[in-house]
């Protein structure tokens, strides 16, 4: 969040200008934003407040700010907590380190542009868009250099992609670990992208017979830069400059990026620079170093790009309780590399027992795809899981059947089924299974 | 418009009717943008590429005066023998930890091949002034490094010639073609595991490790 705003907000609560607000501590405050979905009849007649029925509520007895006052819009004050956030014992600093998207509060499979989760190995530079070159070179018939205007010219394209960092979740390989969804699962979002397709690009500059890959380079500090195979660039790549109708965020690569469909986010570089064809690989340290998976006889998987399917129960979860017994709609997000979700199937005791749910339209391939299930909860203790079936038949493993393939230090590609302890207060608890 | 781009329209058109997205165009169709000089290309074809080397400009350096340029620019957050201050990365040991239960992943255990360590260095390091560093500068380093590590002996000159030809230890270590699907869950439905069985392994709760996700960013400083 921004800080002035939190500042605002806590000004307002220690001055007590706002009678409703003023009343509740700032740790009031935070319950009351996190728990504001969740308000149950029991909440309602509590205390009775000056807001509610019958009284006719301050903010409808005065004229509120005009057009305009927010050029810009921006979420309501109350809702100040919902943020990207970071763990801050992950990494050495902010500038090579990643934040995780608040799930817990979003409600459908496109993310704000402001919550989309960040992952930066320089810091986020800021582009001038004037000054800002695309280099196409190596194996091709012609290099180009293309501005910003001349991306802008090309036939466009339109489509709603996730990507997500195949990290996400690499904390819990060996036990739970994070008591929220936000810090296990929310290295993924999801956006509508504009653009051009790169194959469009790679066509314009004439691809020489040799070419087999594709370096593709940041403008940032730390150049950031991957190799991927010509087919996967032929194939469903994407150049964009906008992100749910609006130019990129600086944070997501403003004012252009790829998007590598199903891919593991790294490979979609941001602040893109440079693309160079060439008959091998690179090797560069993000496909050594880092982003290869260590399996336990000491080998090493490298290349490892794809986003196996996954999914994960977003309500209830540890930061959205269960008030008390009664109707609940489980509520959750699938999405997979390999194209479409097929199939979402729900537990309640531990997977056990398994109901399928109902998939949300639109279900596209490559995209979040949101998942119900209506569950009447009788306070007893549950457990409870979230399974994705893809189009290809591949099934969601259980963190069990993942360790045995690979032990615990690959740290990468843990899609495995998440479990949500339900306590009977209606708590809820990260935990893992024999 | 030219009888070869109408042809290619025509081409295309077809094989939209037919529903194939892909749509061949001949290179310069568009024609937008310019043609990069030479002095453009070099100035930001920086890769070089681990396997062969090929990328790696002229110059050269040696581990005495990487060791000089490193306690200069490196040691402040890599240690002076690169064991790493705080959370910054360890560049040296872990030679055997592989198959340990806590594996320890550096540029001597881990990394493939060398002419990668000179690529990163040179693009993406000293981490607060990364591009500032000359070609001799960063092979020197290199030469540091990897002597550091035990790989390169005390007179190893790093260039062009000689980077490519060491040998990494854990170089035959990957496996570039991707296995997965590796795992071969079945769905089943109902029944599916004896409810006695079910039990939690681990739980995060109370481990003090999450920060607060409501309010302020937790900067976790009080732990
Ligand atoms: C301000 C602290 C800082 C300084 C100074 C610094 N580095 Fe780094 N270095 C880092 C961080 C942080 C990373 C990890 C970056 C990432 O993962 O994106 C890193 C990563 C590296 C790595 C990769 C390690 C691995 O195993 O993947 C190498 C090699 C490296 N630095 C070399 C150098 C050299 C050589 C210098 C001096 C010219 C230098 N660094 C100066 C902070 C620093």
């Amino acid at each position: 969040m921004r800080p002035d705003l939190w500042r605002s907000i806590s000004l307002l609560s220690k001055s007590g200008a706002d009678t409703r607000l003023g009343r509740r501590s700032l740790l009031g405050l935070g319950a009351a934003l996190t728990g504001s979905l969740a308000l149950g009849p029991k909440q309602a007649h509590a205390e009775p407040s000056p807001a509610s029925p019958p009284a006719d509520a301050p903010w409808s007895q005065s004229i509120g700010p005009g057009v305009v006052d927010r050029p810009y819009g921006r979420p309501a004050d109350t809702e100040a907590g919902v943020i990207r956030r970071n763990v801050p014992w992950l990494t050495a600093g902010t500038e090579s380190s990643i934040s995780f998207s608040p799930l817990q509060d979003l409600h459908g499979i496109i993310t704000p542009n402001g919550l989309f989760f960040e992952r930066y190995h320089a810091g986020r530079p800021d582009v001038d868009p004037d000054q800002h070159k695309l280099m196409i070179h190596g194996l091709v018939e012609r290099p180009l250099l293309l501005s910003m205007k001349d991306i802008v010219r090309f036939p466009s394209v339109t489509r709603i992609h996730f990507i997500e960092c195949p990290a996400n979740g690499g904390m819990e390989w060996r036990a739970a670990q994070l008591n929220s969804l936000q810090f296990n699962h929310g290295m993924i979002s999801c956006a509508e992208w504009t653009g051009v397709r790169l194959s469009t690009l790679l066509e314009e500059v004439g691809i020489k017979k040799e070419a087999k890959w594709v370096m593709v380079e940041g403008a940032d500090g730390a150049h950031m830069n991957r190799s991927l195979p010509l087919d996967k660039c032929l194939d469903d790549c994407l150049v964009v400059y906008a992100q749910n109708g609006e130019a990129l965020r600086p944070e997501q690569g403003y004012p252009l990026r790829l998007v590598v469909p199903g891919w593991e986010g790294n490979v979609s570089i941001k602040w893109l620079r440079r693309i160079k064809l060439g008959d091998k690989p690179w090797h560069s340290r993000e496909e050594t170093s880092k982003y290869t998976d260590l399996m336990p006889d000491g080998t090493s998987r490298g290349f490892t790009w794809l986003i196996d399917a996954k999914s994960v129960i977003t309500f209830p979860c540890p930061e959205k309780p269960l008030d008390r017994p009664g109707l609940y709609e489980i509520r959750g997000l699938a999405w997979t590399g390999n194209g479409k979700v097929r199939r979402v199937d729900v537990s309640t005791d531990g997977g056990v027992n398994w109901q399928s749910a109902r998939l949300h339209e639109p279900v596209l391939s490559k995209a979040l795809t949101k998942f119900t299930l209506p569950w009447r909860w009788d306070g007893a203790p549950a457990l409870l899981e979230s399974r994705v079936i893809d189009e290809t038949g591949y099934v969601q493993p259980t963190i069990a059947q993942l360790r045995k393939q690979r032990g615990t230090n690959s740290v990468y590609h843990n899609n495995s089924i998440q479990t949500w302890q339900v306590k009977p207060d209606g708590s809820v608890f990260d935990v893992q299974l024999v | 418009m030219s009888s070869s781009s109408r042809r290619i329209l025509l081409l295309c058109a077809g094989m939209l009717a037919a529903g194939t997205i892909a749509c061949v165009a001949e290179p310069g169709y568009y024609g937008y943008g310019e043609r990069p000089t030479p002095e453009q290309i070099a100035g930001w074809d920086i890769d070089a590429r681990g396997i062969d080397g090929v990328g790696l400009p002229p110059g050269r350096g040696n581990v005495h005066k990487g060791a000089e340029v490193y306690a200069e620019q490196c040691a402040a957050c890599h240690g002076t023998f690169g064991e790493g201050e705080g959370r910054f990365p360890k560049l040296v040991g872990g030679a055997g930890t592989l198959r340990d239960d806590r594996p320890e992943l550096t540029v001597g255990s881990y990394w493939p091949f060398a002419p990668t360590l000179w690529d990163y260095i040179n693009r993406a390091m000293p981490m607060p002034a990364p591009h500032t560093l000359s070609a001799d500068d960063v092979y020197a380093l290199t030469a540091y490094i990897l002597n550091l590590n035990d790989i390169v002996p005390n007179e190893f000159v790093a260039d062009r010639e000689s980077l490519p030809k060491v040998k990494m230890p854990n170089r035959d270590n990957f496996l570039w073609i991707d296995p997965r699907p590796d795992t071969m869950a079945k769905p089943c439905m109902n029944g599916c595991a004896d409810p006695a069985d079910i039990r939690i392994a681990s739980t995060a709760e109370g481990k003090k490790l999450t920060p607060r996700t409501t309010g302020p960013l937790d900067t976790m400083q009080q732990r």
